[in-house]
């Protein structure tokens, strides 16, 4: 078993005046598997690409294993790459392809050979193995790319959107595929996707990205239940934000005021201090929002929307200030119609309102 | 298949025919007439002008000599020009900006005002023999002129931007990402760079090769004015034939042996590699499997490897200057290397300009100032008259090549008409046809039909050789042309006329400026077919120049060279500024 922890410190980079990248702090464990999530444009390749050797950084060091390799080239980091457009070499057959970092590594022919059929097994394409890359569809491309990086075992992995070009019934198939190499070869991981679902799925930790710095760092639970900042409420999943003030805290637990509104209500933190008096954002998921009777808003029903499993209802709150909510429930057979303008209660508990900082989190 | 409507079939034809017309009246018709002349004499058939031909060994020395010069040339000029292309395909849009006006400056220089202006630096009071007399390398002034080594620099010179500019549009499509994958994947930068980066670049250098060989083959401009008698060409033994002794059946016999010299090596190149990598661009991307049978392409992957890992090995032996970081960062012994070559293809030229208005002549350094050369120039009739032909000439071949190049271009992009390829073959054989065949054949031509000496013949002559690169300019313009625009304006309710006028024309505006510029500097440029057609009186810009600069070498010549190299510089400017708005649409 090969694998690598990875330490980034302060490392930023810059094209001209364009900050691609801002003093970014990072570590990710041996045979973790980190996923870089964010909005296009966000920095993931820059991030990825300094990582890898690929680019100059302008400041900062990256640490593999405590060794610093900043200004190691990139064939001596044994880092491997997925590239986001595959990167294959169209002079090369697939199998020449794939061989490739063992020759560079002078494996013997004859391993070679039998690694490479191996990588083509795993990445269930043996059949490939003469053909030119411009002769395989983009998701069998993506595949190769994918079998030349794991053939030569590099203790840490980054991968670009690997998976960006297939359909979604191949793209669960290689997620299974790339969670069981992680499994088995224990590498560490680092993986760029812009599919939420993707990186909640896969992931050990999601690394939030937004214009080149990151926003959030945990657990794909830490993101979605506990955000940090409106940016990430709003980037993972379907959110809820309501303006409030806090009257009191009381450790985790907050009083606060929705918007207009006078009546208290509850909420708790995210993890971050807040002080009363404090105009804040609150953040119910759909899910957690409860129809009936009994709640601490009341609002008209402007639209339904059934989604196979789910029925959506968006609701306009009589309150001011507040915008437009949606709920989310299981679709339910035989149960009532909704009625277009028909008021609603609505309610959620207190555990399921999250208090978040306004602007960006700290 | 969509069946076509007589009126639709009418349309096309119209669209295609004056090209056609225009081809086979003034490229295929006289140069078979002269191809027949040298089988056919006053009694019907006859070889005796082969066997005059292969007699003695006089005209095969001097297609030995001819192949000789042009392979030296070849190897030169991709040799140097690699590493150039290949820095301008690497460094930031700024930089290559810089580097490919140098490029383009010495590409769009006449061949004449270029070779010119060797004859005064390597002269015996040229800058060379100076600076190698005041470092104290010689004690007397060595004579640099009329030898091998002067032909092969003045033809490097003249040839080396259309190998840099082949090449680069190769190495412009090749992936950036591909090194750098090689690299993750541990390959040293010598190994990247010889077992990835070459090989996907190899059909740029064979495209170049065969460029530059056949334009080689057919020069007689650079050996004329820079070599001596043992460095004759096979087309100065044209030049003699046609206008010493009016041998039109010996002369045409010379120029078939020319024109199969040039088909071997296409057929040759063919074979090796299949002429659809000429056309460059596409290649890399899906490079073909090579038609080379496996020993050969086995041991070639042998040595590349040997290559890089020899590359790879000098690599660590420099000084470790942050080496190898970063793969597509040019080492600065590449910069180097390519501004000296490119200070040598622009230095000569560049020179001129102090010279022309020193009053010392030619001699090295300039003396004085003085306007004179330029009063002479622009007193004399044969110059000015010139200049007026030049431009008269240049802008009907500009007007005719994009009034039957555009319709043309149309046709071959938008429609699907059979045998595209072998259309096309035929559009292009201008460019592939040496230019001293197609300029003896019009000759003859124009001769029977009372064209030499007139505007009308010139245009026609050089539209034939300009039409091809309007053809080709206007199609990549049009494949880029979104033609839901066109749908769009008809949906708004514009008529066919409406939409040309109002959407199509103004889009491609820039596309079509361009080409017709490109067709205007061709004819500007053109002296091979000037040579003959103009008959002697008449004289264009370039035939003037020629004829000046074969009697005597002057002072007044390095003004119109330096006149010709502004008015060159400021074309090539708004040209690129045009394609430049042409490609931000
Ligand atoms: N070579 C470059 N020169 C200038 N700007 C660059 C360069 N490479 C990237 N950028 C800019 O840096 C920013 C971050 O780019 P990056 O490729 O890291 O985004 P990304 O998060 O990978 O986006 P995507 O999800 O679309 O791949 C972008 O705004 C991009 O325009
Ligand atoms: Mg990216």
């Amino acid at each position: 078993m090969v694998s690598s922890s990875l330490c980034i410190r302060e490392l930023s980079k810059r094209y001209g005046d364009f900050v691609a990248l801002a003093p970014t702090s990072l570590d990710v464990a041996k045979g973790e598997f980190l996923t870089l999530l964010g909005p296009s444009g966000s920095g993931k390749t820059t991030l990825l690409s300094l990582i890898a050797g690929l680019a100059d950084p302008d400041e900062g060091q990256i640490l593999i294993d405590d060794a610093d390799v900043t200004h190691s080239p990139a064939y001596a980091r044994d880092i491997g790459v997925v590239f986001q457009n595959y990167a294959l070499f169209p002079h090369m057959t697939i199998e020449d392809n794939i061989a490739f970092p063992l020759k560079m590594r002078r494996v013997s022919d004859a391993e070679a050979r039998r690694r490479t059929a191996e990588a083509l097994e795993t990445v269930r394409l043996p059949h490939v193995a003469k053909r030119y890359p411009r002769e395989l569809s983009g998701g069998q491309q993506q595949r190769i790319a994918l079998a030349r990086c794991i053939v030569y075992r590099p203790a840490i992995i980054l991968m670009d959107e690997p998976l960006g070009a297939l359909d979604k019934k191949l793209r669960d198939q290689m997620q299974l595929e790339i969670k069981r190499i992680h499994r088995e070869l224990g590498t560490t991981i680092v993986y760029v996707t812009h599919d939420q679902e993707e990186a909640m799925t896969m992931s050990d930790r999601i690394c939030l990205m937004n214009a080149g710095a990151i926003e959030q760092l945990g657990t794909p639970q830490d993101l979605y239940f506990r955000p940090r900042s409106v940016f990430v409420a709003d980037f993972l999943g379907e959110s809820n934000l309501l303006s409030a003030t806090v009257r009191g805290v009381d450790g985790e637990q907050l009083d606060i005021v929705l918007a207009e509104q006078l009546a208290a209500s509850r909420a708790v933190g995210n993890g971050s201090r807040f002080a009363a008096g404090e105009p804040i954002k609150v953040m119910v998921r759909p899910q957690n929002l409860v129809v009936g009777e009994g709640g601490q808003l009341s609002g008209r029903l402007t639209d339904v929307m059934i989604s196979g499993s789910l029925t959506r209802l968006y609701i306009a709150p009589e309150t001011a200030g507040l915008p437009q909510l949606v709920a989310a429930h299981p679709t339910r057979s035989g149960s009532a119609p909704y009625e277009i303008g028909q008021r609603l209660s609505l309610g959620w508990h207190a555990a399921d309102a999250v208090a978040i900082h306004e602007g960006k989190g700290s | 298949m969509r069946t076509i409507s007589q009126r639709q079939a009418w349309t096309r034809a119209a669209m295609g025919a004056p090209l056609v017309v225009l081809l086979v009246l003034f490229l295929v018709y006289p140069v078979g007439q002269l191809l027949l002349l040298s089988v056919y004499g006053d009694n019907g058939f006859t070889l005796a002008q082969y066997r005059q031909l292969f007699a003695s060994s006089v005209y095969l020395d001097v297609l030995l000599i001819t192949l000789k010069i042009s392979l030296a040339t070849t190897l030169v000029c991709v040799v140097t020009g690699y590493p150039i292309a290949y820095l301008i395909s690497v460094v930031g849009k700024e930089r290559k900006a810089t580097l490919l006006f140098w490029v383009l400056l010495s590409f769009w220089t006449s061949f004449l005002v270029r070779a010119f202006a060797w004859i005064v630096l390597l002269g015996r009071n040229g800058v060379i023999n100076k600076l190698l007399l005041s470092l104290g390398i010689i004690s007397s002034p060595a004579s640099l002129l009329y030898n091998f080594g002067s032909v092969l620099v003045g033809m490097v010179n003249a040839l080396l931007p259309l190998a840099v500019l082949t090449m680069l549009s190769v190495m412009e499509n090749i992936d950036r990402n591909l090194p750098r994958a090689a690299a993750t994947l541990g390959a040293r930068p010598g190994m990247a760079f010889w077992k990835i980066y070459f090989p996907l670049s190899l059909p740029g250098v064979a495209a170049a090769g065969i460029m530059v060989f056949v334009t080689a083959i057919g020069f007689f401009i650079v050996p004329a004015l820079l070599g001596g008698r043992r460095e004759t060409m096979i087309t100065q033994l044209i030049i003699d034939q046609v206008q010493q002794t009016m041998n039109w059946g010996f002369a045409g016999a010379i120029a078939v042996l020319l024109l199969v010299v040039v088909l071997i090596v296409f057929a040759a190149y063919d074979r090796l590699l299949g002429l659809s990598t000429m056309t460059g661009a596409s290649a890399p991307r899906n490079a073909q499997p090579s038609r080379l049978s496996g020993p050969v392409v086995r041991t070639g992957d042998a040595l590349l490897t040997l290559l890089g890992a020899v590359s790879d090995g000098i690599l660590r032996l420099l000084p470790s200057r942050r080496r190898g970081r970063n793969p597509d960062q040019a080492g600065l012994g590449l910069q180097a290397f390519v501004w000296t070559m490119l200070l040598i293809i622009s230095a000569p030229t560049i020179l001129m300009i102090p010279l022309s208005f020193g009053s010392g002549g030619l001699n090295w350094p300039p003396q004085g100032f003085t306007l004179h050369w330029y009063e002479t120039v622009l007193n004399s009739p044969l110059w000015t008259q010139a200049m007026l032909r030049s431009l008269l000439v240049g802008i009907g071949t500009g007007l005719l090549a994009m009034l039957i190049g555009t319709p043309a271009a149309f046709l071959l992009v938008r429609s699907d008409i059979r045998g595209k390829a072998a259309w096309l073959a035929f559009i292009l054989s201008p460019i592939v046809v040496p230019r001293m065949i197609i300029a003896v054949g019009l000759f003859y031509v124009f001769a029977r039909m009372g064209l030499v000496g007139s505007a009308v013949g010139l245009v026609l002559g050089h539209t034939v050789v300009a039409v091809p690169y309007v053809v080709m300019t206007m199609m990549a313009v049009l494949r880029n042309y979104d033609t839901r625009l066109d749908q769009a304006a008809q949906s708004l309710g514009a008529r066919p006329f409406a939409t040309l006028r109002y959407v199509t024309f103004p889009i491609l505006g820039a596309g079509m400026m361009s080409s017709f510029l490109f067709a205007f500097a061709t004819s500007f440029d053109e002296l091979t077919i000037a040579l003959f057609a103009t008959g002697g009186l008449n004289a264009t810009l370039p035939k003037q120049f020629w004829d000046e600069v074969t009697l005597q070498v002057s002072p007044s010549i390095a003004a119109v060279s330096t006149c010709l190299f502004v008015f060159m510089g400021l074309l090539i400017f708004v040209a690129e500024r045009l394609r430049r708005r042409a490609a931000a649409r």
